[in-house]
């Protein structure tokens, strides 16, 4: 089963109180110290480097204070989070941004590994593993070369993309030519370009998912005279929607932390026009270039609230169109 | 006799309609492919060129030269000449705004042609010709080998670290009945959706100032060596296939847990541990952010990732060299990818989808 599946089987698993866990005897004692023995290192990571960070950094938002002089801390209450949520135009803005390329990017990126795994799952299709090993290799190759080349290939003048497009007929290259990094009108999709590298995975358990496809439902559907495009969007779309899902949560996760693109291309200048200024870029501005410890671990501790708030609300609507074959819930 | 004639008609429409269709999906897959490939020629045959080719929209697609002619001991541009007799290509010697002179690198004897027209409209004269000597220039430039030293330090040290934690806290999630398990189980899924600059804050201000760890790679071993939770979910999804018939065999003839864990279950485990370490190491590979904040200052310890975005910021107009450096980057895990695909791919859908 997936991760977000057996999260729920987890969820519907036993509870525990601390009175039964004091009061285990014998065999079962003993299981228990091997079982979290083996677990230790996870549990002492995850108390470390998760827990205590977490707490820490809620409480270091409480405070006004710089690295460069930790001794001059002091408390100031929720001062920081006032600033950010009333005071602070960037806050608001840079998560419009941020928004505005999830809205962009994450349709367009979805669709495409959809469509993708269905076009490598085709009976019809010659060549399917070979195909499948180079729609994967994108993914394989590091961010940081990926966005160097895509950099280049984005070159209004000599840029393969826009020359590509001049043989369509349409003139994309010249001096009114289509400037996808200086425009802050193409610069999303630009980025959404670059992140279509990296879909591998998402292609890849869309195609496991399609395999699991019971072909009888194909069969009969068939017989009822239902179209490709039918069996596609009556069948396959909802047999393979709780991969969508899992893809789903992930990409939402992932764009909120949205950085390494614009800070290899710009730095983090927000060229342009301010288009780039993401979330993400803002926080590490603040935490690391100023050394704002105290108001980057509030903006940090807001991201992650709204992160939780996304998921808790994906996982919630899930249940009114994530189809699990077999369960009931 | 009909009815079986009739058969082999329909028959063979239906080859003949399958033979179609698999020829329109296969040509529709293959366009496709080369538009979704095309940046990774693009890469590597910019990598092979000069850099005046580079910025030189009217230059060939593949790498090539324009062509020059010395001259009396001058060295001149060849450029393409339109003449009443066709195109030729001349040496240009002695530029002008309405009339120019050239030699016929041809006939250098024949001496100066005087030509009408502005030169500054002719286009060079192009020759096929790759620039090998980017590799080794953009390897030594960016001191690559220092670079992939640092990286792959780092990937191999936290590959063993975080694949034997992961493993040890993987078999205690799959066999053992513990207080809290299923909690403890949906808090460690619940770390993969958790944004990391939650955390960093604290981690970064304890690392640095109190531990003075800054500009080294501890910050990022170090915590690297309690495992993951992409990691220990794969690998529990694994040890679960395994039969308990032989760890209860193993602990009859005497075995201990921690010897039934290493004698039975990981010999068993290789294809699941392959691809976890295989998924570290790429993850190392591309690792940015960390080591963005936490060796900022020393340049020394940079790994590809940091080295190749500053080279990229200081050699900006150096596209060939930037590409060829991109290029290499990207060799080590394609190979790897291509080499092992089959454990690879196994492992991503493990995670992710419901079997």
């Amino acid at each position: 089963m997936d991760m977000f599946t057996e999260f729920g089987a987890a969820r519907g698993g036993r509870r525990w109180s601390l009175r039964a866990a004091l009061s285990l005897q014998g065999a079962q004692r003993d299981e228990a110290k091997w079982g979290l023995l083996f677990l230790s290192p996870w549990l002492i990571g995850f108390s470390l480097f998760y827990f205590a960070p977490m707490v820490v950094s809620f409480i270091f938002s409480l405070y006004d204070f710089t690295l460069s002089a930790p001794e001059d801390a002091r408390f100031v209450g929720l001062d920081n989070w006032a600033r950010m949520l009333a005071q602070d135009p960037n806050t608001w803005e840079t998560l419009y941004v941020t928004f505005k390329f999830a809205l962009i990017s994450l349709p367009i990126g979805m669709v495409s590994a959809f469509m993708l795994a269905v076009l490598l799952n085709s009976q019809h299709l010659l060549g399917r593993n070979i195909m499948r090993t180079l729609f994967y290799a994108p993914t394989m190759v590091p961010l940081i070369a990926a966005i160097l080349i895509w950099s280049r290939v984005l070159n209004p003048h000599t840029g393969w993309l826009n020359q590509m497009i001049d043989l369509t007929g349409i003139q994309a290259t010249g001096i009114n030519g289509w400037r996808w990094l200086d425009d802050p009108n193409l610069i999303y999709l630009a980025y959404t370009f670059i992140g279509l590298w990296g879909i591998g995975n998402a292609i890849l358990i869309n195609l496991a998912s399609l395999q699991g496809v019971p072909t009888e439902l194909y069969e009969s559907a068939s017989i009822d005279g239902a179209g490709w495009l039918r069996q596609l969007w009556s069948i396959t779309v909802p047999m393979v929607t709780p991969v969508i899902f899992y893809n789903l949560v992930l990409s939402v996760v992932g764009l909120l932390q949205f950085f390494i693109v614009p800070y290899v291309l710009n730095g983090g200048n927000g060229y342009p026009e301010g288009s780039t200024n993401f979330y993400m870029i803002y926080f590490y501005k603040q935490a690391f270039t100023f050394q704002n410890m105290g108001y980057g671990a509030t903006l940090a501790w807001f991201m992650f609230i709204i992160g939780l708030a996304i998921t808790i609300f994906l996982f919630w609507s899930g249940r009114f169109w994530v189809y699990y074959a077999g369960e009931n819930r | 006799m009909n009815k079986n004639k009739n058969y082999t008609e329909y028959e063979l429409s239906k080859r003949r309609r399958n033979l179609l269709l698999q020829a329109a999906v296969t040509l529709f897959a293959l366009v496709i492919l080369a538009v979704y490939l095309m940046p990774m020629a693009y890469g590597v045959i910019t990598s092979l060129k000069s850099k005046a080719q580079t910025s030189d929209p009217g230059a060939p697609i593949l790498p090539a030269e324009a062509l020059s002619f010395d001259y009396e001991g001058d060295r001149y541009d060849v450029l393409q000449v339109p003449t009443e007799n066709g195109i030729r290509h001349w040496a240009l010697v002695k530029k002008g705004r309405r009339a120019s002179e050239f030699v016929d690198p041809a006939d250098p004897a024949a001496g100066i042609i005087a030509w009408e027209g502005n030169w500054r409209q002719l286009e060079p004269v192009w020759e096929p010709s790759v620039q090998w000597d980017n590799y080794p220039r953009a390897w030594e430039t960016i001191d690559f080998a220092r670079l992939l030293a640092n990286t792959l330090l780092y990937a191999f040290v936290t590959m063993v670290g975080t694949v034997a934690a992961s493993a040890c806290a993987a078999y205690g999630f799959a066999r053992f009945n513990f207080p809290f398990k299923n909690l403890l189980f949906m808090v460690m899924i619940g770390t993969i959706v958790l944004p990391p600059a939650v955390t960093l804050v604290p981690t970064y201000a304890f690392f640095v100032n109190v531990l003075g760890w800054g500009g080294t790679w501890l910050p990022l071993i170090v915590p690297a060596m309690f495992g993951n939770a992409y990691n220990i979910f794969l690998l529990r999804q694994y040890f679960l296939t395994i039969p308990r018939e032989m760890e209860e065999a193993a602990q009859i003839d005497g075995a201990g847990r921690v010897r039934t864990f290493v004698s039975v279950i990981l010999p068993q485990a290789v294809p699941a541990l392959t691809a976890v370490s295989l998924f570290h190491f790429f993850f190392a590979w591309n690792d940015f952010f960390g080591p963005l904040i936490y060796l900022a200052g020393n340049r020394d310890a940079n790994p590809i990732t940091v080295g190749l975005t500053e080279f990229n910021g200081l050699y900006s107009t150096e596209t060939q060299l930037i590409l060829a450096a991109a290029v290499i980057s990207m060799v080590p895990p394609l190979l790897i990818f291509f080499l092992a695909q089959r454990v690879f791919i196994q492992g991503i859908v493990v995670t992710g989808v419901d079997k």
